[in-house]
């Protein structure tokens, strides 16, 4: 059975395909803002949430930085600690933009993660249909899409 | 040190049959610096090349040989050769089938000095 837990069917097998090759331990493909498409490795929702929150932040403040050096955004990030790396990297999709957060060990390689990346996102978006016309998140709604995307994520 | 890496890259092209050289940081699988033909895709090379070198350091644990040195990958229609240097750095090298392959290893010995 595929470890790879997907709130949209499209996202899925590019999603395997990049775990598969580049040997990435956990995976978290989510938008900007923190709302989570597909999910590898995590086994509690909190983790997951606390993950897409943080990954989201990250994404946010090096994109302000990089509007005060008047700076192009940052293509990736990587943080290599001594038994695992964190590689974060935000791309274009049709769907708009998306944001894949990574933790590798040390079976793999930041060389590895980026060189898959790059073809994960090729598959994506040719999986990834035309953008649907994106609705405004409601506050009534939001706890309820919230908790359909987590039972998505984790269902058995 | 980039003019200098490119120097040694270039003197290993210089051999017959050597197709390209690169230096690869080893844990990473980055590209340090290289001299390829064109269609040999660099990154690509050197993320695998590293990780093969990674795995194949497994099989020389298992088998207790020790840290392994050089890899020689004898393919259909050429070669790709690994050589660890001192540092953490790899010299990574593909040739064609017609190559003199210890001429290259000596090559790369001499290479990898750049990074004693």
């Amino acid at each position: 059975m595929s470890g790879v837990r997907a709130v949209h069917p499209w996202a899925e097998k590019p999603m395997e395909m990049f775990i598969s090759e580049s040997g990435a331990r956990l995976a978290l493909l989510m938008n900007p803002t923190g709302q989570v498409f597909a999910q590898h490795g995590f086994t509690r929702a909190v983790d997951v949430m606390a993950a897409a929150a943080l990954g989201a932040a990250i994404v946010s403040s090096t994109a302000e930085i990089t509007k005060m050096l008047r700076e192009p955004s940052f293509s990736m990030l990587n943080h290599q600690g001594p038994t695992h790396g964190v590689f974060l990297s935000a791309f274009e999709s049709p769907s708009g933009p998306m944001v894949l957060l990574v933790i590798y060990g040390r079976e793999s390689s930041l060389g590895l993660v980026h060189l898959f990346f790059e073809e994960f996102v090729n598959e994506l978006n040719e999986a990834n249909p035309a953008p649907v016309s994106s609705e405004p998140v409601l506050a009534a709604d939001f706890e309820r899409e919230l908790n359909q995307s987590l039972a998505s994520l984790f269902q058995d | 040190m980039t003019h200098q890496l490119q120097g040694v890259l270039d003197v290993l092209t210089r051999v017959r049959g050597v197709q390209g050289a690169m230096f690869v940081a080893r844990d990473d699988g980055l590209v340090i610096a290289e001299t390829l033909m064109e269609g040999v895709r660099g990154k690509a090379l050197a993320a695998l090349a590293a990780s093969v070198f990674g795995k194949f350091t497994w099989v020389s644990g298992t088998a207790k040989a020790g840290e392994p040195r050089f890899l020689h990958m004898q393919c259909t229609e050429g070669a790709v050769l690994v050589l660890a240097t001192n540092q953490d750095v790899l010299v990574v090298i593909v040739t064609d089938t017609n190559t003199n392959v210890g001429l290259v290893r000596l090559e790369m010995l001499r290479a990898g000095e750049v990074f004693a």
